[in-house]
């Protein structure tokens, strides 16, 4: 049974100082890195001996406008269908240049996600074979998942947190 | 006047109908028509967006060599209803009914895994007694995905009787959903913390019936097509797919156990008291059209088993959470009690308390491993809400399987494929 601390460990020795540090929800961990370390990363745990991360279950792009410099963020779903182990790895690409290398050519069904990505967000993929959008239609000029276009009216009153004590 | 503009139409109609330099549907690139290694000219074939065959609304550019496909473009987003933009906006009771939207042959088994997502987030532990009721739903609506999708494959290949045939069992399942929670194709059962209601003796009437006359007609549908001599030729050696190239496409569920990896979320982690029940995961030989038919049919087998084997085990006890904060109480107790009442108003008015956190869980859909990543700031809704919906992923290697097959056969690929459009999309 493949452990977090074993990886967070191996990551450690691997990669260091590029490690912004992991976290744990309900026994997924996600490990923080740079935009420059994941695809590789990726491809390390890809080919790792022992742990064997070859599943790329799911690609998410998130949108924190409050996280200044890293307002965009891409989460890699892994799964080792060896150890039956699931990791996630995450990383924060300004808005204003938000490129992150594709990792088409590692996994072929990366493509569509992200695309997808691509279309909800503006998540520019470098080397990408085909980067356009994919639920939306093409003139489109927005991308409509970021957090300013809200669905609804913002001036209602009677939704506001603050109201109900939160 | 009308007697010249007569004449003009006349003299129009007459004429052939030339449009510029296209005639027909010539395959065209920057106006020039595409020609073939041997010089023949290739064809445009629009395959949808509204086409029988594709049993939803996606759109494949097709061109054509004569009968042989050369390339596909897929071209999806017919449907898209933005279900992840709307759920940032809705409180978490309200986004179940758009999972029903998803997978609508198997809806239940979105319904599930969403809450389970979210009782996972809450941490409300559901009893053994729901979570039996859950398994039994969630096999109902496997049973009736994969009839749909194995019927519809002898469809597209010429057999219509299977079809018709079966539609009558998925009628009674049907029926089971109606006992269940009223509706039958977008069916949002079951609550948050366990079931809306229990089942009822007319439910298990009806559960116990199934389980009496289901297997005669699964077996006189698979005397029809297992064998059958032009069923084999249509299918054998069609659209198969390897196992490194189902791993490459993120391919899960019945496609990916065809090409012969035993991949299954129910077995690899089980979720709702799946470790209790007793069952097998049919995997396939050469992942091609027969052994996705044939996995299916397996599986509808070993579904039914676990439907038995819940029935029979059924635990007494509560159906659902005591978790008055996330539960909705009676309608009755709403009349008559206060703490009822507010419950009641916080529930439905979107009030419950959230903790801050982070979830993934998956379940095993129809189609696949479908998956919730639910991030929540503590707010009345999620921050963000992923699904991962299987048919998205495993369908961008069409345009690969198409490639070079005649246009039947990758018809009744995108068939033996099960791509739900309201998947595909969200």
């Amino acid at each position: 049974m493949l452990s977090n601390q074993e990886i967070a460990d191996d990551l450690l020795a691997q990669y260091g100082d590029k490690i912004a540090g992991f976290e744990e929800h309900h026994e997924i961990m996600s490990v923080f890195t740079t935009v420059e370390t994941a695809k590789p990363m990726i491809a390390y745990l890809y080919n790792h001996p022992t742990f064997k991360f070859q599943y790329l279950t799911d690609l998410a792009g998130i949108h924190y406008p409050d996280n200044t410099g890293g307002e965009l963020s891409v989460v890699y779903h892994l799964h080792s269908w060896t150890h039956n182990h699931r990791i996630m790895i995450r990383i924060f690409v300004p808005i204003e240049a938000p490129d992150v290398p594709t990792i088409v050519d590692l996994h072929k069904s990366a493509n569509w996600m992200e695309r997808e990505a691509y279309d909800f967000f503006g998540i520019n993929f470098v080397g990408h074979p085909n980067l356009i959008r994919i639920l939306n239609i093409e003139e489109m000029d927005y991308f409509p998942m970021r957090k300013e276009f809200p669905l609804e009216d913002a001036t209602r009153q009677d939704k506001i947190d603050a109201l109900f004590g939160r | 006047m009308s007697e010249t503009n007569t004449n003009n139409t006349l003299t129009q109609r007459d004429q052939p109908a030339v449009m510029g330099p296209q005639v027909g549907n010539l395959a065209l690139k920057d106006g020039v028509p595409l020609i073939a290694e041997d010089g023949r000219e290739l064809t445009t074939l629009n395959l949808g967006p509204t086409h029988p065959s594709t049993h939803g609304i996606f759109q494949n550019i097709l061109t054509m060599d004569g009968e042989k496909i050369v390339s596909g473009v897929p071209t999806i987003g017919y449907i898209h209803r933005a279900f992840e933009k709307i759920a940032e906006r809705r409180p978490l009771y309200q986004i179940t009914t758009l999972t029903d939207r998803m997978n609508y042959c198997s809806s239940p088994i979105n319904n599930m895994g969403w809450h389970m997502t979210v009782e996972k987030l809450l941490g409300i532990e559901v009893p053994k007694r729901a979570q039996y009721i859950r398994v039994i739903m969630m096999e109902l609506a496997r049973i009736a995905d994969h009839l749909i999708c194995n019927s519809i494959l002898g469809v597209d290949s010429g057999a219509f009787t299977g079809f018709l045939y079966v539609m009558q069992k998925r009628e009674e399942i049907y029926e089971i959903y109606e006992e269940m929670c009223g509706a039958r194709l977008t069916t949002n059962m079951g609550r948050f913390g366990g079931m809306e209601r229990d089942l009822s003796n007319e439910a298990i009437r009806k559960i116990r019936e199934f389980i009496r006359s289901f297997p005669p007609v699964m077996q006189e549908f698979e005397k029809m097509l297992n064998r059958n001599r032009i069923f084999i030729d249509r299918t054998v050696g069609v659209g198969p797919v390897s196992q490194e190239m189902a791993l490459q496409y993120g391919f899960s569920g019945p496609n990916l156990r065809a090409a012969g990896i035993d991949y299954d979320v129910r077995v690899m982690s089980p979720y709702s008291s799946y470790q209790d029940f007793d069952f097998d995961i049919p995997v396939g030989y050469s992942g091609d059209t027969y052994d996705r038919f044939m996995v299916r049919n397996g599986e509808i087998w070993e579904s039914f088993k676990i439907i038995q084997q819940a029935v029979e085990n059924l635990p007494e006890g509560p159906f659902h959470a005591d978790a008055p904060e996330y539960y909705l109480p009676p309608k009755q107790e709403v009349y008559r009690n206060m703490e009822a009442l507010i419950y009641h108003f916080k529930i439905v008015m979107g009030e419950i308390p959230i903790p801050v956190g982070e979830v993934y869980h998956a379940v095993e859909g129809g189609n696949g491993e479908l998956g919730f990543h639910l991030i929540s700031d503590g707010g009345r809704s999620p921050y963000r809400l992923k699904m991962r919906r299987p048919c998205f992923i495993f369908y961008q290697s069409y345009p690969e399987l198409c490639k070079g097959v005649t246009l039947s056969d990758a018809i009744i690929i995108m068939s033996s494929m099960n791509v739900i459009a309201g998947e595909l999309d969200a």
